[in-house]
């Protein structure tokens, strides 16, 4: 299909288009209810890869496209998980540091900021 | 060795891992489509890691820090007259990119129909939602300036906050800005024939559609992480 130049039904489009909506105002409810803990992280990181998905497969067309192309590009980001791993390690390490060091206490209630 | 040859003079794909060893040793054009489009993809993979460095960095720096990190649904809240509606203005912005999204898909899709009026006029669509979210961005900026947000502090709390909002924010705005002209040269070159002199091929449509589609992804990221968590 790809070598056709990515002609493919409007009705697909549509559809996306609509569920990216849909997701979107999820992902904004998440927000507006207050949600909180595990279960905001779980629907942000839920919405947002069902988003993401939608957008590199159907938009930018790469479920149509070779599969030298897919791992080409879909692979190497796989390397920013390592990345994150690594920064959040050494993000907890710092934090201990400063709150054995300067004695600063991250354990006290978030006090709302007021504007 | 004869392979089959699709139109666009790229070899048929064998199916599964085959193909991709075809591809690659080929000795010629290896994705199958226009270097422009590879091109593309090859940048916009390079920019996937830019802007993982700045949210990493973001996740670091919000771990690491011991102050209360502010809360971006109160400080993104904005009041219509009566009570602020928590984050109401990102959430506008989103929904403006999604609808920008929406329509350069159409126009991707009417390009490779070779129907120039509506292709003209969906990417000049995309490109003024494109412009309305910049200025959108903009107002916010504006806001939290006001309000004595710093890169170097801000009145609700963790310093890096503001360090983290200008860069990712601004960098992403950059972005927005320049996918902005970058479409209304390719919408105005479609509408006067640029690209019939040049074989009626309207793959740039597409090529610019992938760069806005994936201003449109970061977007969806930055939401989630920076406005939502």
């Amino acid at each position: 299909m790809a070598e056709e130049g990515q002609q493919h039904p409007i009705k697909i489009y549509l559809w996306i288009w609509l569920l990216l909506f849909v997701v979107s105002f999820f992902s904004y409810m998440v927000d507006y209810l207050q949600f909180q803990g595990a279960l905001r992280w779980t629907l942000i990181l839920v919405f947002m890869f069902v988003k993401a998905g939608f957008i590199v497969a159907i938009f930018m067309h790469m479920q149509w496209e070779r599969l030298a192309l897919k791992l080409a590009i879909l692979g190497p980001p796989v390397a920013i998980l390592v990345l994150i791993w690594l920064m959040s390690y050494e993000g907890f390490y710092i934090e201990d540091s400063r709150v054995e060091y300067y004695g600063e206490s991250t354990m006290e209630p978030q006090t709302p900021a007021h504007h | 060795m004869s392979e089959a040859v699709l139109s666009s003079g790229a070899a048929v794909e064998a199916p599964g891992t085959k193909g991709v060893m075809d591809d690659f040793s080929r000795d010629k054009q290896v994705f199958g489509m226009p270097w422009g489009k590879a091109m593309m993809w090859i940048f916009l993979l390079s920019d996937t890691f830019i802007f993982s460095c700045f949210l990493v960095s973001y996740m670091m720096v919000r771990i690491s820090t011991t102050d209360p990190w502010p809360i971006p649904s109160e400080v993104f809240a904005l009041s219509f007259g009566g009570d602020p509606i928590p984050l109401i203005l990102i959430a506008i912005m989103t929904f403006i990119l999604i609808t920008s999204s929406g329509t350069m898909a159409m126009a991707v899709n009417m390009g490779y129909r070779k129907d120039r009026s509506k292709t003209f006029w969906l990417m000049l669509a995309t490109a003024v939602l494109g412009a309305s979210f910049v200025g959108m961005q903009a107002f916010e900026w504006t806001k939290l300036i006001m309000e004595g947000v710093r890169p170097w502090g801000n009145p609700f709390g963790a310093a890096q906050f503001g360090s983290s909002f200008f860069m990712i924010t601004g960098f992403h705005g950059m972005h927005v800005s320049a996918g902005v002209i970058y479409l209304l040269v390719v919408a105005f070159r479609v509408k006067n024939g640029f690209y019939e002199k040049r074989g009626g091929n309207y793959e740039i449509v597409e090529i610019a559609g992938l760069y806005w589609h994936f201003v449109d992804l970061v977007w969806v990221f930055i939401f989630a992480f920076f406005y939502l968590w």
